[in-house]
């Protein structure tokens, strides 16, 4: 495991989409993050019960979306495309159907690049299944085990990128989000969180080393977006949210620690932080996904993507077509807008970024904390700071400076109701000790430890 | 006669200790339990359930003021109980088969606590049969379930199904809801109750309780 103590990107303005620092290059030669902005489209099944009485039914659904969608995307020439697969739970508490249906997808992929160059890779997300059971078992039995298997078996039938949405921390997280509790959030993404990706990415870096496939990333997915959620339905202050986004970055980042190399997964918001430490390339999704959830950030989420995504598409029938073929469409445009920014120069993409970055920040505080200048700076804190709690710690004393300095100064709304939550996190934030033994003392004597397995974390 | 205005506020800030002193103090001054509920405490959570549906509290506000509640409730509701008094409605409610989205379920459990319903939580990935076993043997008077996938939601059916085959359906109602969920859906099963949103919840179960 290595650690990040310096950014690989330091100046905002190379803090940008369709380039990275460390692209990675794929079989079929896709080099993401090597100057082109790729669609990455994501899919999943109409209402229906995944059960081997209903598999012939959920293979023909797969079979059919992806027919689709790579005869659009050949119809479009889309300069390339990855397509991700995240698995039902069935589909990972039983390795085979997953294994199978990652064979449908790969297969087409391999047949639309023979018959027509269309150069693609299959991400595979198997769901972390390992919260079916409360308190979850994170380090063995049936279904971490199942988990693992379908990882092995995907990646063995070829394919290529290994993510997932991981939940470790989250037992704790859900209620901290709900009760505003910034203590707990810091305990559930700085201690949980972290100590839970340390696991899990090295041994999915084992599987990602046997098989001769990469490590893409995770997602703080379960944490920052249930956040953001909650913010856009006006349960939780979306300042709180904001500072959540930014948190989330230090658990995030532990992937990247243990050897995924990018693309990051598409729901993690965060990425742009992430990108900037890493150098590694990053999915985002932003208006394309209000067909999974609404978000704040529809155009600012791509101004550092590299890969560009719509979170989840049910296959149903729409005017134009099936869902996920005219999602792909979707997707297309927004990169050949992308690329042909990308295409006249670097003023061009800054230009465009602007627009993408202006047209949200201002409005919404969980878009300000993702501008490539808020990215930055949170970034750097983070890196700086010692330990992973200290980590959460800096990065959301900086999230609530930089937002009370724009608020201040006119360039970003914050409704009245909520300007109070500010002074009430920071104050929350600051009763955290620096020592991190001591702060884990604290909080084990204030969570509700019967919702995890200590011992799962190393408490 | 005590002043009984600082239970009603209490439970408006969420203070629990206070409310839960002041209901101690009032009881043991002899007065009328039902009056503590239905004087102070019941327009004090129906101002809470207003004021987060205006938009002018967030849901920790919320969650503090139904945990007040709560601990008032606790101790009246064995007076209440002993005096014969209709007890509260008794729900169980769960996430269902296959699905692992709880904060949705958990905001309709504090609603309905804070709005005097004595919860049972069930968790998530809860099956037909843990659902049809908690009417039988906790004496459950609705059933309330939780989906946020598409490909979860009918176990809403498989488990409407199921209490039809255990001989319980006509003794509980049953309540649905989650990101997927209609009305229509709610008609389509012969579920007895649908709310968009957790704040609806204590309505759409008065409604359904008729």
């Amino acid at each position: 495991m290595s650690r990040f103590t310096s950014l690989a990107i330091n100046n905002p303005a190379d803090l940008r989409f369709g380039v990275s620092p460390k692209p990675l290059v794929t079989r079929r030669g896709l080099t993401i993050g090597g100057g082109i902005v790729y669609p990455e489209l994501n899919f999943t099944l109409p209402p229906m019960f995944v059960d081997k009485n209903t598999m012939a039914e959920v293979r023909g659904q797969y079979q059919q979306i992806i027919t689709g969608a790579l005869q659009r995307a050949v119809e479009l020439e889309a300069p390339g495309l990855v397509v991700e697969f995240e698995t039902l739970p069935p589909m990972t508490e039983n390795p085979a159907w997953g294994v199978e249906l990652t064979r449908i997808l790969l297969d087409a992929l391999e047949a639309t690049h023979s018959q027509h160059g269309l150069k693609s890779v299959l991400r595979i997300t198997p769901n972390d299944t390992r919260e079916m059971e409360r308190p979850p078992h994170m380090r063995s039995g049936k279904l971490y085990e199942a988990m693992i298997q379908t990882f092995d078996g995907c990646a063995a039938a070829g394919a290529e990128l290994l993510s997932i949405e991981s939940v470790g921390g989250k037992e704790i997280h859900d209620e901290a989000l709900m009760m505003c509790d910034i203590r707990s959030v810091i305990f559930a993404l700085c201690v949980l969180g972290v100590r839970d990706m340390r696991f899990l990415w090295t041994e999915l870096d084992k599987i990602a080393r046997t098989r001769g496939v990469h490590c893409a990333g995770d997602t703080a997915c379960g944490f920052g977006n249930t956040a953001m959620v909650l913010a856009e339905q006006k349960m939780i202050p979306r300042v709180f949210a904001a500072v959540v986004r930014a948190i989330s970055a230090v658990r995030t980042l532990v992937c990247y620690e243990c050897g995924a190399v990018g693309p990051g997964k598409d729901c993690g918001y965060e990425n742009p932080i992430l990108k900037a430490i890493t150098g590694f390339p990053m999915a985002m999704e932003g208006k394309t996904a209000a067909c999974a959830h609404l978000s704040p950030l529809g155009n600012i989420a791509a101004a550092a993507c590299d890969t560009w995504s719509n979170e989840s598409v049910q296959n149903i029938k729409l005017l134009g077509g099936m869902a996920p073929t005219v999602y792909v469409e979707q997707l297309i445009y927004d990169c050949r807008l992308m690329n042909q920014a990308l295409a006249e120069g670097r003023d061009a993409a800054l230009l465009f970024r602007k627009w993408m970055v202006n047209s949200d920040a201002p409005l919404d505080p969980q878009a300000y904390v993702l501008t490539p200048e808020s990215a930055l700076t949170i970034a750097r804190a983070m890196v700086s700071a010692p330990t992973p709690v200290a980590a959460g710690k800096a990065a959301a004393l900086t999230a609530i400076r930089l937002l009370r300095e724009a608020h201040g100064e006119g360039r970003l709304k914050i409704h009245p109701r909520e300007v109070p939550w500010l002074d009430r996190i920071q104050k929350s934030v600051e009763t955290i000790p620096s020592n991190e033994a001591e702060f884990i003392g604290e909080m084990m004597g204030q969570v509700d430890t019967t919702k995890f397995i200590s011992a799962d974390y190393n408490l | 006669m005590q002043d009984l205005k600082p239970l009603h506020d209490a439970i408006l800030k969420g203070d629990a200790k206070t409310a839960k002193a002041t209901t101690e103090a009032a009881l043991a001054a002899g007065t009328d339990p039902m009056k503590l509920v239905q004087e102070y405490m019941m327009p004090a959570m129906a101002e809470v359930g207003r004021r987060f549906e205006c938009n002018e509290y967030f849901v920790p506000e919320l969650l503090l003021a139904a945990r007040a509640m709560k601990a008032a409730l606790e101790l009246i509701r064995p007076l209440l109980v002993a005096s014969g008094a209709k007890p509260a409605a008794r729900v169980a409610i769960g996430t269902v088969k296959g699905d692992l989205h709880d904060i949705g379920k958990n905001l309709v459990m504090a609603m309905l606590e804070g709005g005097g319903y004595e919860v049972i939580d069930l968790g998530v990935n809860v099956t037909p049969e843990q659902f049809v076993a908690a009417v039988k043997g906790k004496g459950a008077n609705i059933v309330a379930m939780s989906a946020l996938l598409t490909t979860t939601m009918p176990a809403m059916k498989t488990t409407v199904d199921a209490l039809q085959q255990a001989g319980v359906r006509q003794q509980v109602k049953v309540l649905i809801g989650g990101a997927p969920i209609t009305q229509k859906y709610a008609d389509e099963i012969g579920a007895d109750g649908y709310s968009e949103s957790a704040a609806g919840a204590v309505n759409a179960a008065k409604k359904a309780l008729g």
